[in-house]
C-alpha cells in the first residue's frame, strides 16, 4: 500500500467480451464503496492506464487483481505474467479466465481454421485480397508487430499461478460483491482470507438445487432447441427435451436461465470433483435417453434409434463444453506438432 | 515417494502370457521404474495362481511389510478371489489387492512381443497407481431366506422342486398353464427306452402337488422381482380360475356339461378340442379346472352357467366373481425352468405346413401317437381315419439353417428316430427319414438308431427342398411329394408319401427376453438364457441367486433337463446351508451434500436401489440393494455418486498410470497445465 494506505485494485481483460467488466460495474451503488476502499491501479475498461504504469509498480504492489478473459495470444500471456508478478492476489474472474469459455471452443479445430473462419470463409466478410493477420509486417516505417495468435486457448491457471477463481459468464453481481466484501474485510480489518485455490462466489451443489422447476424421473425421447418448443411452465426443462446443463453445473447464479425457460448453459462450470463438465452431462444425457427399447430388440435397430435421438442434439461439443473446453479431458484437437514453432512471449521486467 | 509398500507379481501362465510378453522384463521394469511409485518388490513366476505362487505373495506381505499387491495375470473373473484370499491369509485386507489382466487384454490379443511387453508394463503401471488409492473394505453379510422360487413346472422345474422340498426347504413352484408337466406331458413314448411318458412323469407331478413343502401356483405368472440374492421379494399374479380350489373335488362334471368346444392349441398342439372349462389332461396337477374367459359363453354373453348349475359341491365350486390375486413372498434363490417353444413351421412355406393338410409338426405327431390324444393313439391322416402307407420325416426343420436357427436342436434326431419306430410299430407303413447328419451321441442313443435301422426305416441324406402336392410323375397323384437331393446317391429324388412330419426346431420361449429382463439375467444372441460359465458353472447365471435349468438354457432332452434341475437344486441347497452370504462391498453411495435432487439417476437402477426422498428433495441409495454396477455413478452429472473401488480418483489414477505419465522415462511426458501447447 502506498502513502494513503488504500489497497490497490486492478482489473484486466485478456481474450474476453467485456461482460465481466459490465457485471462488475453492475454491483450498483456498492461501486462507491469499492472506490472508497481501493485505489485503482490498472483498469483499462474504465480508466486510462498504460502498461508502462504497471511496469513502474514494484512487484506485489497491486493487492487485488481480477483477470477476466482467456489466453488467446502472446499479448494476453505477457500481460497476465506481468500482472501476476505485480499482484498479491490474482483472481481468475469469470468463465474465460477460469476454464476457457467460448474462445476455447476453437481448441476443437486448428489455428488455421479459426483464422480462415474469422477472415476468409464467412458470408459477412469482405476480404478480396485474402489478407490474414501476420505477426510481422514490413512497412516503409519499419517492422509492424502484432501479438501472435496461439494454436491453443488456455485458461489463466494454465499460464500463471491463480489464487482464487470466481466462476460465471459473467459472474453474478451479487456474488462479485460478496467476494469483494470478504477481500475488503481481510485487507482493511485483518479478516482472514479464504484458503488459496478455492472457488469464490459460487454454491456447492448443482444449479438444480436453486431451480424451482418441478423435477421427476427422466426419460427423454428426443431433444429440442429452444425455438422449437414452448416449454410447459413449472416443469424441469430437461424432462421436456430442452438441454439444460443445470445438473452438471455449479450453483451460485440462482438458476436464472432455466427459470425463464432457457436451459442452463453451464457457465458456472463443473462441480468440484466432477472433472469434466461436458463428459458428465453427456453421460447423464445418455442415461436418460429413452428410445422405448424393449429387452430383445434388435441391437442394430436400437443403435439406429439411439443415434437418431442423439442427432437431435445440435453441436454437442459446443453445447456440453461451451464453457469448459480448456479444462476438459479432451484438451484439444490434434495439432500434430505445429505448436512447436510458436514464438516465446516477451518477458517484461 | 509413495507411502505405500507395493508388491508386483507378474504371471507367466505357462506360455499363455510368457510366449507373447517378456514377463521377466515387465517385473524388472516395475521394480526399477515404479520404485518411487511405491513398488518395493516385483517378481515373475510360472503360475502365480498355484499354491507356491500364492505363498510367494503371502511371504512378501509378511516379510517385506507390503501394504498393497498388484498381480498381473489373467482376468479378474478367474482369479481375483484367489489372490484376494491369499492376501487375506497373510493379514492384508483383500481389497488392497488389484488383479490386472495381461492375458485376456494383452498376450491373447497381440502378436508383436515388444509392443505387448510395453503394453503389459503400462497395464501394471495403471494397477500400481490405482491400488495406491484402494481402501480396505469389509464384505456385506446378508442372510439367505430358506425358500426358493421355481418358475416353470416342466420336468426340469419339477425335479428341482422335489429335490429342494425333499431336503426340507420351502418351494414356490409357479407355472403359467393350468397344470404342471410341460412338454413331457404331451408325449406318448420317450426315447431311447420308449417308456411311457405319462407313467414316468405323473408320479413326480403327484409328488409335487401333494408335497407339504411345495406351494404350487399354477395358472400364475411372476410379475416382478425385487431385491437381491438371499432376499428376493417376488410378486406373482395368480390368474382367476373361476373355480374355488377349496371346494372343488375335480370330479369333471363341469367340463362334461360345458357346451363350448375350443380348439386346443397348447396341449393338443391344435389337433384336438377342449371345453371352455377344462383341465388340459386327465392327470393334470392340480386337478382343478380353469374357465377360459375368452371362450366361456357366460363371460362373453352373460348367460349359460351350465358348469355352475351342475357342479355337485356345496357350496358350488364354480365362482364367476373370482378375481386375479396378487401374491407377494420372500425367497432366497430363484430357479428358472421355463423350457422352450416349438419352431413355427409356417415360416418355411416350401414345406407346406398349414397349407398341405397332411404335413404335421412333431408335436402334432406326438399327440397322434398318444393313447390319450385326439385319435386315441392311432396314426392317421388329417381326415382322422386313413392310415398312411408311407410317411416322410424331415429332420432339422428350422435348425442348422442360417435362415432360421443356426444351432442344432439336439433332440430332433432321436425324436425322429422315435417317430420312425412308432410308425413302423403301429402301422407298418414305409418310413423315410430325411436327415443332414444323424446325431445320437448319448448313452444308449446309437443303439436305438441301430434298432430303428433294423426296423427297416429308410434314411435319405439331404436337406429337403420342397414338399408339394403337384404331381408330375406317375404314382405321384394324390400324394405329397418330397423333393430332395440324395447326397449319398448324388442325385435328385422325388419321393411320394402320404404323410409328412416336420421335426421342428426347439426355440427360446417367445417371451424369454422379457422373462430374462424380469429376473435380471441375460439371453444369448439366439435367445437362450446364458449360464455363468458354459463348462464350469452351467446352471448359475451372472446374477447372484438366479439359476437356470432345462431347455430354457438351450435345447436338450429329458435326461439332461432332469440333471440340470437337480444340479440347480444342489446349488440352491448349498446356498441355503451357508445361511449367510458375503456380498462384494463394491457399492455406490450418494454424498448427500452434493446432491441437488436433479433426479437423473432415479430410474436407472436395475436393482431398484435408488429412491427419491421427497421431503429432503435428494436421492438416496439403499446399500443392501445396490450391486455395485456403477450405472448411477457414471450418470450423475454432479459427481455426487461415488462407487467404492471405482471412485473418480481411482479410475483417473489408473489412466494416469496406463498412459505412463507416472514414470520419468515414460513414452509420454506428463502434461503439466503449463505445458499445454501454445
Ligand atoms: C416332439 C418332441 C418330442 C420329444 N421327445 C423326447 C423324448 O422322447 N425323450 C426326451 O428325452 N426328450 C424329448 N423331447 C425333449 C423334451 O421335450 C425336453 O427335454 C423337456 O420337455 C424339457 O423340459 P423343461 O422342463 O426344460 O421344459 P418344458 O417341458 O418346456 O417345460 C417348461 C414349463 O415352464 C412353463 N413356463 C414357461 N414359461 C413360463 C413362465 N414365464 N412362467 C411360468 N411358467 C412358465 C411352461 O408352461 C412349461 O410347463 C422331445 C421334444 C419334442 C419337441
Amino acid at each position: 500500500m502506498n502513502a494513503n494506505g488504500k489497497p490497490k485494485l486492478a482489473m484486466y481483460w485478456a481474450s474476453a467480451c467485456g461482460g465481466c467488466e459490465i457485471s462488475t460495474l453492475n454491483i450498483g451503488e456498492h461501486i462507491l464503496t469499492v472506490d472508497a476502499v481501493f485505489d485503482l491501479a490498472f483498469f483499462p475498461c474504465i480508466a486510462d492506464f498504460k502498461v508502462k504504469d504497471v511496469l513502474g509498480y514494484p512487484d506485489g504492489y497491486i493487492d487485488l487483481c481480477l483477470i477476466n478473459g482467456a489466453i488467446r495470444n502472446s499479448e494476453n500471456e505477457e500481460m497476465v505474467r506481468l500482472l501476476r508478478r505485480k499482484s498479491k492476489l490474482l483472481v481468475a474472474f469469470g468463465s474465460c479466465a477460469y476454464e476457457g469459455c467460448i474462445p476455447a471452443l476453437s481448441n476443437l479445430t486448428t489455428r488455421d481454421a479459426t483464422l480462415r473462419a474469422a477472415y476468409l470463409d464467412n458470408p459477412s466478410i469482405d476480404n478480396p485480397a485474402g489478407t490474414l493477420p501476420q505477426p510481422h509486417t514490413a512497412v516503409p516505417e519499419g517492422d509492424l508487430e502484432i501479438p501472435f495468435f496461439y494454436h491453443t486457448v488456455k485458461s489463466l491457471d494454465q499460464v500463471v499461478d491463480v489464487d482464487y477463481t470466481i466462476p460465471g459468464c459473467p459472474p453474478e453481481p451479487h456474488q462479485i460483491w460478496a467476494v469483494l466484501q470478504v477481500v475488503v474485510a481481510a485487507l482493511t480489518q485483518g479478516g482472514s482470507l479464504p484458503p488459496k485455490g478455492v472457488l469464490l462466489g459460487a454454491g456447492s451443489v448443482a444449479v438444480c438445487e436453486e431451480c424451482a422447476l418441478a423435477k421427476h424421473e427422466k426419460a427423454v425421447a428426443r431433444f429440442y432447441r429452444p425455438y422449437q418448443i414452448r416449454p410447459e411452465p413449472g416443469l424441469c426443462l430437461l424432462e421436456q427435451g430442452l438441454i439444460c446443463m443445470g445438473p452438471a453445473t455449479l450453483s451460485g447464479c440462482g438458476a436464472l436461465c432455466p427459470q425463464v425457460g432457457m436451459g442452463c448453459r453451464g457457465c458456472y462450470g463443473p462441480l468440484p470433483g466432477a472433472e469434466d463438465q461436458g463428459m458428465r452431462m453427456l453421460t447423464a444425457i445418455a442415461s436418460i435417453l429413452d428410445v422405448s427399447g424393449r429387452p430383445g430388440d434388435n441391437e442394430l435397430d436400437l443403435e439406429r434409434k439411439v443415434e437418431a435421438a442423439a442427432d437431435t442434439i445440435v453441436d454437442p461439443a459446443g453445447t456440453f463444453y461451451r464453457f469448459s473446453m480448456a479444462h476438459s479431458l479432451l484438451r484439444r484437437a490434434r495439432t500434430d506438432g505445429v505448436e512447436a514453432a510458436v514464438p516465446q512471449p516477451a518477458v517484461w521486467s | 515417494m509413495s507411502p505405500e509398500r507395493i508388491g508386483v507379481y507378474v504371471c507367466h501362465c505357462g506360455s499363455n502370457i510368457a510366449a507373447t510378453v517378456d514377463v521377466e522384463e515387465v517385473a524388472l521394469w516395475a521394480s526399477e521404474e515404479l520404485g518411487d511409485r511405491g513398488v518395493v518388490v516385483a517378481r515373475d513366476y510360472q503360475f502365480m495362481c498355484s499354491s507356491l505362487g500364492q505363498e510367494l505373495i503371502e511371504a512378501d506381505i509378511k516379510e517385506q511389510g507390503l501394504t498393497r499387491v498388484v498381480v498381473a495375470a489373467c482376468s479378474p473373473h478367474l482369479h481375483e478371489r484367489t489372490f484376494r484370499t491369499a492376501c487375506k491369509r497373510a493379514g492384508l485386507n483383500p481389497f488392497l489387492c488389484e488383479l490386472v489382466s495381461i492375458r485376456e487384454q494383452v498376450s491373447w490379443v497381440h502378436t508383436d512381443r515388444a509392443a505387448a511387453t510395453e503394453k503389459a508394463m503400462a497395464v501394471v503401471s495403471g494397477g500400481v497407481e490405482r491400488v495406491t488409492l484402494h481402501q480396505p473394505l469389509e464384505p456385506l453379510h446378508v442372510p439367505i431366506h430358506p425358500a426358493t422360487l421355481i418358475v416353470g413346472g416342466g420336468i426340469a422345474g419339477i425335479q428341482a422342486a422335489l429335490e429342494i422340498a425333499d431336503s426340507g426347504y420351502p418351494v414356490y413352484l409357479v407355472e403359467r398353464e393350468p397344470s404342471i408337466g410341460g412338454h413331457m406331458a404331451q408325449f406318448d413314448k420317450t426315447f431311447p427306452t420308449l417308456d411311457c411318458s405319462a407313467c414316468i412323469l405323473t408320479p413326480k407331478m403327484v409328488d409335487v402337488g401333494g408335497h407339504p413343502n411345495v406351494t404350487l401356483l399354477t395358472w400364475s405368472e411372476v410379475e416382478r422381482v425385487d431385491g437381491y440374492v438371499g432376499s428376493f421379494t417376488v410378486t406373482v399374479r395368480k390368474k382367476a380360475r373361476y373355480v374355488d380350489e377349496s371346494v372343488c373335488t375335480g370330479c369333471g362334471i363341469c367340463t362334461e356339461k360345458c357346451p363350448v368346444r375350443v380348439l386346443d392349441n397348447t396341449y393338443e398342439a391344435g389337433l384336438g378340442y377342449r371345453k371352455a372349462v377344462y383341465r388340459p389332461f386327465a392327470q393334470a396337477v392340480p386337478k382343478y379346472p380353469v374357465i377360459d374367459r375368452e371362450n366361456c359363453t357366460y363371460f362373453q354373453r352373460g348367460k349359460c352357467k351350465a358348469c355352475q348349475l351342475f357342479c355337485p359341491t356345496h357350496p358350488k365350486a364354480i365362482d364367476f366373481e373370482q378375481k386375479d390375486e396378487i401374491l407377494q413372498f420372500q425367497v432366497g434363490n430363484i430357479i428358472l425352468a421355463t423350457g422352450y417353444d416349438l419352431f413355427d413351421c409356417r415360416r418355411i412355406p416350401q414345406y407346406g405346413y398349414a397349407r398341405l393338410a397332411n404335413v404335421f409338426t412333431s408335436l402334432e405327431f406326438e399327440r397322434l401317437c398318444n393313447a390319450a390324444g385326439p385319435t386315441g393313439g392311432k396314426i392317421v391322416l388329417r381326415d382322422g381315419v386313413t392310415e398312411p402307407a408311407t410317411v416322410g420325416i424331415i429332420h432339422c426343420v428350422g435348425s442348422r439353417d442360417h435362415n432360421y436357427n443356426p444351432y442344432c436342436s439336439n433332440i430332433c434326431c432321436m425324436q425322429s428316430l422315435k417317430f420312425g419306430h412308432l410308425v413302423k410299430e403301429r402301422t407298418g407303413a414305409e418310413v423315410f427319414n430325411f436327415y443332414i447328419d444323424i446325431r445320437t451321441a448319448f448313452k444308449d442313443y446309437d443303439e436305438f438308431y441301430q434298432r430303428v435301422l433294423e426296423d427297416g426305416v429308410h434314411f435319405v441324406r439331404g436337406r429337403v427342398a420342397e414338399v408339394t402336392d403337384a404331381a408330375r410323375l406317375p404314382g405321384e397323384e394324390g400324394k405329397l411329394i418330397i423333393q430332395v437331393e440324395d447326397t449319398l446317391l448324388g442325385k435328385q429324388r422325388r419321393i411320394p408319401v402320404d404323410m409328412v412330419v416336420l421335426s421342428a426346431a426347439l426355440q427360446p420361449r417367445q417371451d424369454s427376453t422379457e422373462v430374462a429382463y424380469t429376473f435380471g439375467i441375460a439371453c444369448s444372441a439366439n435367445g437362450w438364457f446364458i449360464e455363468k460359465h458354459p463348462k464350469l458353472d452351467p446352471v448359475a447365471t451372472m446374477t447372484e441367486g438366479i439359476f437356470i435349468a432345462g431347455a430354457c438354457q438351450g435345447p436338450k432332452d429329458i435326461p439332461a433337463s432332469v440333471a440340470q434341475g437337480a444340479a440347480a437344486a444342489a446349488r440352491v441347497l448349498g446356498r441355503i446351508h451357508q445361511k449367510e452370504l458375503a456380498l462384494e462391498p463394491v457399492r455406490a453411495s450418494i454424498i448427500a451434500e452434493r446432491c441437488s435432487g436433479c433426479r437423473i439417476c432415479n430410474n436407472l437402477c436395475p436393482f431398484n436401489a435408488i429412491s427419491y426422498d421427497t421431503a429432503r428433495m435428494i436421492t438416496e441409495i439403499n446399500p443392501a440393494l445396490c450391486q455395485g454396477c456403477g450405472t448411477c455413478v457414471a450418470a450423475c452429472p454432479s459427481g455426487a455418486i461415488t462407487g467404492t473401488q471405482f471412485s473418480n480418483e481411482q479410475v483417473l489414477a489408473q489412466l494416469y498410470g496406463l498412459l505412463l505419465l507416472n514414470v520419468s522415462s515414460g513414452p509420454v511426458q506428463q502434461p503439466q497445465p503449463a505445458l499445454v501447447p501454445a
